[in-house]
């Protein structure tokens, strides 16, 4: 029974949401049918690119190998470092609390610290499904400019944390 | 996140927003992803038949796990889109709403934790009832980059301090993107 619930629920808003168009329709209730047109639209608009990108997301996965970035991670230092960190990051999807696990493993692999700040940084803002999602739906030159003033302030961050954390026998802990 | 056909229940509407939001329209973007995935999977496909196909089954999972929450937000945008007024938008998050605009942003942006791929909805419908592109970017970065919800499991990993001080500067970055953004926007 519970497992049952389990595997509705997800959909149970929608299921309620269907029941209110239908009743819209057959009432005539005029707001739920305005409702209902704006939903469409939206559905529209997420059904002509979300699925592409998702299927352009899958593709990257396959062919660039995240293993062998991972494996110059802590080698490389300077620019490389910097670059081959917010590469990794822009491959990763999820939420930001994903990352930090990440972020131990890079500090496993001797990582500096700025490094590790700069792959949050890259991690919160580039990630490539979030950074095709936002292009669909806010505009090329918003995720630019949003991009472009983002990557040298993280990158700040990276360099401030480095300093201000210098002497100060910075570690990152593993979780059970 | 396009306005109703009919168009009744926008009645507010800036003349220049409304092309400047017909310029990204549906077909424009299908277009371009379009074109582009096929081209990636033709030439992947020439490469590599069982790497594409194995790329397409893990889009496909991504997408599908990604799709009931995202048609659940599509309902509650399109439904909030109807109940609060553009007037009452425009009022607390457009252009003239300042520093209480920047601040409702800043302030839901950093407390919620909303998945990314579900706010950008958000975003779009909020800009089309007449929020400012500065407000909501501020909304976002700081959705993106500061997590006041997540902060107890943060300090476990790097530490009270560290976690708190990489909060204190995102938010601040977040809130420059913000402003910036809005000024080239």
């Amino acid at each position: 029974m519970k497992n049952n619930f389990q595997r509705i629920r997800p959909y149970i808003w929608l299921m309620i949401f269907a029941v209110f168009i239908l009743f819209s329709f057959v009432f005539q209730f005029q707001p739920g049918k305005t409702v209902t047109t704006t939903f469409k639209n939206s559905i529209i608009e997420m059904i002509t690119f979300i699925p592409f990108l998702f299927i352009i997301v899958g593709l990257f996965d396959v062919w660039v190998p995240k293993e062998r970035i991972e494996r110059h991670i802590g080698q490389e230092s300077g620019v490389k470092g910097i670059v081959l960190v917010i590469l990794l990051a822009m491959l990763q999807a999820g939420p930001l609390y994903g990352a930090f696990p990440v972020a131990y493993m890079l500090y496993k692999k001797g990582a500096s610290i700025r490094n590790i700040f700069i792959y949050l940084g890259a991690f919160s803002s580039l990630k490539i499904p979030m950074l095709g999602i936002e292009i669909g739906y806010l505009g090329i030159e918003f995720s630019l400019a949003r991009t472009l003033v983002s990557l040298p302030l993280f990158i700040g961050i990276g360099y401030l944390m480095e300093w201000y954390l210098k002497e100060k026998h910075f570690k990152v802990n593993a979780l059970e | 996140m396009r306005l109703s056909p009919d168009g009744q229940r926008n009645r507010w509407r800036d003349p220049s927003k409304q092309e400047h939001n017909e310029g990204k329209d549906v077909s424009n973007n299908a277009v371009i992803y379009i074109s582009v995935c096929v081209v990636l999977s033709a030439v992947s496909f020439f490469l590599d038949r069982e790497k594409t196909i194995a790329g397409f089954k893990k889009g496909w999972n991504m997408f599908k796990n990604v799709l009931p929450p995202f048609l659940n937000i599509l309902v509650l945008v399109s439904l909030l889109i109807y109940l609060i007024p553009p007037s009452v938008i425009s009022q607390y998050l457009g252009a003239g709403s300042g520093v209480l605009g920047f601040s409702i942003a800043a302030l839901v942006g950093s407390i919620t934790l909303i998945p990314g791929f579900i706010s950008y909805p958000i975003a779009a419908g909020l800009i089309q009832q007449g929020a400012s592109y500065a407000v909501v970017a501020t909304f976002m970065t700081t959705l993106m980059m500061v997590g006041v919800v997540t902060l107890p499991l943060e300090i476990k990993y790097f530490g009270r301090r560290v976690a708190i001080t990489r909060n204190v500067l995102n938010f601040i970055a977040a809130v420059i993107i913000g402003l910036v953004v809005g000024l080239v926007l």
